[in-house]
């Protein structure tokens, strides 16, 4: 008997879908749903690779980092073949070993208790922020008036940022979530600046550029006692100024988006305000501002009753798997009663969002300052999509406010 | 909910798939999920709290593969006027038993670094063992010393022989004690040294490195005593501060279940005790924490908890809810 050698067949269901055409950026659903229906694994002809959408294939992929590891890249360049665009991040693109240590560090520099001390100021920001928007009237642009503002005057001075460059940071974050998709025009369009963002973030990251008293400076510290190298030092303050500002103000516009829209909602939450923290997640959830993030075959990897073979790359799409009927009862609807825990927004497992709860501490405060002053609220005239490989965004959410 | 959710106690129960008896005195248990599921993940120096059968908890190193998600491996050792646990593992316990497993947990993480020398006294070799294997893996320049009575009574002999040279084993029946400050020199700079092992040798050892830069000794004091009362198996009562309620939290449901059965609404996302989503304030009673996330001087604190996966050691807690 003679073996033909031929192309392995492709056992999963196929598409022909672009995840990352405009048509999809500006509203994913159909396809998250084409592709939840189509199979747990399906197979993108476009870029040769596998994709899973459903909750149970999501979660399982993201869990398992000894089969599906992220140091060959989470965006669709494969770092075994090609080189990435800037050097890896050592929380996001590492797996253990080299993943434990800075892990470790930053997870105790953002943890909810270190936060604590923060909580008292922000609360206080946000009234101040909230007062100054209202004053101005009760219609305005929720991006470009509270969703993009509180992250960008709390979080940079709680890293211990100069108040030089900051308007660097959304095009910089930006750019680097649109680096996980393919070059398609939206890379394009960031590439001209990327050598002068990442030198400027580079910069920032260094210690003398960091006051004495925040995140970075803790990074540092940790430097000194050996935690970390003083190498990786800056490469994870890094990580806190690339993944600490796009994703919370989307997740900002997310939650102020489902309650505008969501009228009893907001009634429910100016009610309890101790609900803030659970409509926020109920919003990450819902919207899932970080949509996709891929990860690598490690070997032949079984997953969902498909074959992913070595080397190849798995998209894995948190938002449709936040909206998945077999996980969740009326996915689509948006649910302060509901119990949103374990949605894959920020991602599961030992690359779950180290900064959530730096998230859901802005958010909080945001959402309890305008349930002081606002009776209700609505979407006021037309809202537009920003579009970005990896995020759901707004460009622009005009709000109308009605005052208590 | 399409979805039923899972049951969620304390402590997994997990099943003793294997036990073997190493070297003198030294038996290894490996642990899985009954339902062959994916355990929680772990870096070398984590211990887990083993609940066993007759009531008593007790804390052992992981000194398995962090790679395989599938089951866990500790190594006990005999203690001969102990108070009970180490007997019982070496007697009683049998493949197919259940146990209760807390954690894991880590005091004793490993820090990158070019070289290490690792010191492992008899049993202290446990943590160390998947240390060794990762400063391997990684390429760092290591080198460890172990320490034993005799080669009978050191375990993992066979596991760490391919290092060669790298391993020097020292059993004291042959070569007599050892001199503990000319074995260490004077370490090359970067170098990072764990040991451990009994408190005679910790604090030889940190005697040794006195003179060298902060931080190059991490240590890890096996403690044969327990560190608290046993977790209780009882229901207890937690009162929510904010609105009076009380509730009573079965040994079969979290105290974050128990609370959300009164109405009271705490987010929560791991549900493991490694996210931190959960943290609640506790403002009288004592915590009997199974998280990831506390130090030792914060779970002493006993000022928060992480209700997803901790109890009470108290008949009652007030919560700040």
């Amino acid at each position: 008997m003679t073996v033909t050698p031929e192309a392995p067949a492709i056992e999963a269901p196929t598409s022909d879908v672009d995840p990352f055409s405009h048509e999809v950026l500006e509203d994913p659903m159909p396809m998250h749903e084409e592709l939840r229906e189509a199979g747990p694994v399906v197979y993108l002809r476009r870029y040769d690779i596998y994709a899973v959408a459903r909750y149970q294939e999501v979660h399982a992929a993201l869990t398992d980092w000894q089969e599906f590891p992220s140091a060959d890249g989470v965006g669709l360049s494969n770092f075994r073949y090609e080189k990435p665009w800037r050097p890896p991040s050592l929380l996001l693109e590492a797996d253990p070993p080299r993943h434990d240590a800075p892990r470790r560090v930053l997870s105790k520099i953002l943890g909810p208790r270190a936060l604590r001390k923060l909580r008292e100021d922000w609360f206080a920001d946000a009234e101040v922020l909230v007062d100054e928007v209202l004053s101005n009237g009760p219609e305005f642009d929720a991006v470009e008036s509270l969703s993009s503002v509180f992250p960008l005057r709390v979080f940079p001075d709680a890293v211990g940022l100069l108040p030089d460059g900051r308007e660097n940071l959304l095009p910089y974050g930006d750019h680097a979530f649109n680096a996980f998709g393919p070059a398609n025009d939206l890379v394009a369009k960031g590439e001209p600046r990327v050598a002068e963002l990442a030198g400027w973030v580079g910069s920032r990251c260094a210690r003398e550029a960091l006051t004495d008293d925040g995140f970075g400076a803790a990074i540092w510290a940790a430097s000194d006692r050996g935690e970390i190298t003083p190498q990786q030092a800056p490469l994870v303050v890094r990580s806190l100024l690339t993944a600490g500002v796009d994703t919370t103000v989307h997740g900002i516009s997310a939650v102020l988006y489902g309650l505008a829209t969501h009228p009893e909602e907001w009634q429910r939450l100016r009610a309890n305000p101790a609900l803030a923290r659970v409509a926020f997640d109920e919003a990450v959830r819902w919207e899932s501002p970080v949509q996709t993030f891929f990860r690598t075959a490690n070997r032949d990897v079984q997953l969902g009753g498909t074959t992913v073979p070595d080397g190849k790359k798995v998209l894995m799409f948190l938002a449709a798997a936040n909206r998945d009927p077999r996980r969740w009862e009326d996915p689509d609807r948006f649910d302060l009663t509901r119990d949103p825990s374990g949605h894959v927004g920020f991602g599961m497992g030992i690359h779950q969002c180290v900064g959530q709860h730096v998230a859901r501490l802005e958010a909080e405060a945001v959402l309890h300052a305008l349930a002081r002053r606002v009776e209700s609220f609505e979407v006021a005239g037309a809202t537009r999509r920003h579009h970005n490989n990896t995020l759901r965004a707004f460009d622009s959410l005009p709000l109308r406010m009605h005052l208590a | 909910m399409t979805a039923a959710a899972p049951p969620r106690t304390t402590t997994v129960t997990l099943a003793v798939t294997g036990k073997e008896l190493v070297a003198e005195g030294v038996a290894t248990l490996t642990l899985a999920r009954p339902d062959g599921g994916r355990l929680p993940d772990w870096t070398p120096g984590s211990h887990i709290d083993l609940v066993l059968p007759n009531g008593l908890t007790r804390q052992y190193s992981l000194c398995g593969d962090r790679w395989d998600a599938h089951s866990y491996r500790v190594g006990v050792l005999l203690e001969t006027g102990g108070r009970g646990g180490s007997s019982h593992v070496h007697e009683q316990l049998q493949p197919g038993h259940l146990v209760g497993v807390g954690g894991p947990r880590n005091n004793f993480p490993m820090v990158p670094a070019e070289r290490y020398v690792f010191v492992a006294g008899g049993i202290g070799i446990t943590p160390l063992l998947p240390m060794v294997q990762q400063a391997d893996l990684l390429g760092a320049d290591w080198q460890l010393l172990y320490l034993g009575r005799s080669r009978r009574s050191m375990a993992f002999l066979d596991e760490l022989a391919p290092y060669g040279d790298r391993v020097v084993v020292h059993a004291k029946d042959e070569l007599g004690p050892l001199d503990l400050a000319g074995f260490l020199g004077t370490p090359a700079e970067g170098t990072r040294v764990y040991c451990c092992g009994p408190t005679r040798l910790l604090t030889a050892l940190e005697t040794a490195c006195a003179d060298l830069p902060p931080y190059t000794l991490r240590t890890e004091r096996f403690v044969a005593e327990e560190q608290g009362a046993p977790a209780r198996t009882a229901p207890f009562e937690v009162e929510l501060a904010r609105t009076g309620a009380t509730v009573t939290v079965t040994p079969d449901v979290s105290v974050l279940e128990a609370v959300g059965s009164a109405g009271v609404e705490v987010l929560s996302s791991c549900r493991q005790g490694i996210c931190g989503t959960c943290e609640t304030g506790v403002l009288a009673g004592r915590p009997d924490h199974r998280d990831s996330l506390l130090d030792d001087a914060e779970r002493a604190a006993g000022d928060c908890m992480y209700i997803c996966v901790s109890r009470a050691l108290t008949d009652r807690l007030v919560l700040d809810l």
